[in-house]
């Protein structure tokens, strides 16, 4: 008797139980008021309930239900062709990235330090960012054909530009008296780089990269549709020519959870490693 | 004018001393066309705390940034202990308005900071940071944040850095202007406490009337566009009284006044 007591408290206690609906409402009530993943959960929810009944009323034959998509995605991850096509999507995404990350921060950096590399690489990237690259793409793959320097090379084109102007950005809005606080306790140039303004530039910085690896996705899903049919953008075109759009949902859907969860993964990383005092609110 | 607590300097460059700690020499600062200081000279001598007082855009926080090495004068000479200098150096420490603390550091790093850029090994950094901590009343705060602190605590952790690198002259900006009334008092009080103490040199920039003759053994006066030494002051106010006592001293109430007098015209 008493071991059968004990799993029912439990369920109480995670709220999971419909016996005891006062208590229940008030623990949920508790735990909206404590915790933002309540909210996130439920703006989820209604994502995909709205999502569901559009896919049931129908609002077009091309617009599957959100079961239908969940089931399809899990076909696909059984078949094998979800891993292939990442397989493919992730390493001229990961590669880009990594390029336009460190290139990207080194260049502006520079440029936030000195006047002189300012004068020489902003108009460029100025450009750079202004130009719509999506008419850039196709002409990437006239030069590079369609294999992964081309797909590579179209992420950099878009990711590199936003990481550089945010990072430059970011040095020249240090707080100047931080720097003065540097100098005047004899700190070097290097101290003053490493010590005081990277860290005080970091939200900018890691703002930037945020921006910058949304853009990356952009530019692979752009090269995948445009140049090179493989990977992800192959998995959505294939399924849209053959009118299997619940897969072809799946796919979409998929590169989206996959880009939202990799920009949360850096904003923990920059909150827990960079900026202690931002854990504590 | 038969005041005490009221001893003025003949002329406007104080008299030549031996025990000079800073020197200003014929300093001038030009902004563009704009000319910010002119020809300022004075001495500032070991172990007293000497206040440039002045309306706002009487340069005052430029002389003190040019005697700090962090602004560079158009024309002119800084000695410190008898060299002259150009930049930042060991023998001066700065306090800032603003307080200039890392945002992302504990107050244990902010005040060992300045130890920490010269290369002190951590144990013995964090050790003088710890004694400083407690001088200046912090004890128990080394792992909190900046933010999770009042302004008045803020500026203490400032004080304790400039401390930590055992400089001979502090160098204090305007450094209770962000702190509440009530605090701004206790700050004064501590302050005093830490210049019979510390046996260091002050110089300290404040544009309130009040604070300069509560603080001060000598008062320097500027008047603006440009900034010029007007008059110097001594206060020879009694510190051996009670605080309280001291604010409502007749000598003390008289060289505020007669500071007043002279500053007024510059009012709007």
């Amino acid at each position: 008797m008493q071991m059968s007591i004990s799993p029912a408290k439990i369920d109480n206690g995670i709220g999971a139980s419909q016996e005891a609906p006062s208590t229940t409402a008030e623990m949920i009530r508790t735990f909206a008021d404590e915790r933002r993943s309540f909210w996130i959960v439920v703006s989820l929810a209604v994502l995909f309930i709205t999502w569901e009944i559009a896919g049931r009323v129908p609002i077009s034959f091309a617009f599957p239900t959100f079961l239908e998509t969940v089931s399809a995605f899990g076909e696909m991850v059984a078949d094998g062709s979800m891993h292939r096509a990442y397989f493919l999507t992730l390493q001229p995404l990961v590669l880009g990235i990594v390029v336009s990350a460190i290139v990207g921060i080194g260049l502006g950096v520079a440029m936030g330090l000195s006047d002189k590399a300012e004068w020489l690489l902003a108009p460029v990237f100025i450009v750079l960012q202004a130009a719509p690259m999506a008419a850039l793409v196709p002409l990437v793959t006239f030069v590079y054909g369609i294999g992964l320097t081309a797909k590579t090379l179209a992420v950099i084109m878009l990711a590199l530009p936003v990481i550089v102007l945010n990072s430059y950005k970011a040095v020249r809005h240090v707080n100047p008296s931080l720097v003065d606080m540097c100098r005047s306790f004899q700190g070097s140039r290097m101290q003053q780089i490493f010590k005081i303004i990277i860290p005080d530039a970091s939200p900018v910085l890691f703002a930037g990269l945020r921006l910058g690896i949304a853009a990356g996705f952009i530019g692979v899903m752009l090269a995948e549709l445009l140049i090179t049919p493989t990977g992800i953008g192959d998995l959505i075109t294939y399924h849209r020519s053959v009118a299997n759009y619940a897969h072809m949902y799946a796919a979409v859907a998929s590169i989206i959870a996959v880009s939202t969860l990799t920009l949360a993964g850096l904003q923990y990383v920059e909150t827990h490693l960079l900026r202690p005092e931002k854990r504590r609110k | 004018m038969a005041n005490p607590a009221l001893a003025r300097s003949g002329s406007v460059t104080s008299a030549a001393s031996n025990d000079a700690v800073v020197q200003v020499r014929e300093i001038c600062k030009n902004y563009g066309d704009v000319e910010a200081l002119r020809g300022i000279n004075l001495e500032f001598e070991r172990g007293k705390l000497t206040t440039l007082l002045g309306p706002s855009g009487c340069g005052k926080t430029t002389l003190l940034k040019i005697i700090a090495g962090l602004v560079p004068a158009t024309s002119g000479e800084i000695c410190v202990n008898g060299h002259a200098v150009t930049g930042p150096g060991p023998e001066r420490a700065f306090v800032f308005q603003d307080f200039a603390l890392m945002p992302w550091a504990t107050v244990l790093r902010n005040v060992g900071f300045g130890l920490e850029l010269k290369r002190v090994p951590a144990a013995e950094r964090d050790r003088t940071a710890r004694r400083y901590i407690e001088q200046v009343g912090l004890a128990g705060f080394e792992q909190k944040y900046p933010h999770e602190l009042s302004g008045g605590m803020r500026q203490r952790v400032g004080i304790a850095r400039a401390f930590a690198v055992n400089a001979d002259v502090l160098l204090l900006d305007e450094p209770f202007s962000a702190v509440d009334e009530q605090n701004r008092r206790k700050f004064q009080e501590d302050l005093l406490r830490l210049v019979e103490l510390e046996k260091k040199t002050f110089i300290f920039v404040t544009h309130s009337i009040e604070e300069a003759v509560y603080v001060s053994d000598r008062i320097v006066l500027l008047s603006p566009r440009p900034g010029r030494v007007s008059q110097v002051i001594d206060p020879m106010i009694d510190r051996s009284a009670s605080p309280d006592d001291i604010r409502r001293d007749a000598g003390y109430l008289d060289v505020v006044e007669e500071i007043w007098q002279g500053l007024r015209q510059y009012a709007e």
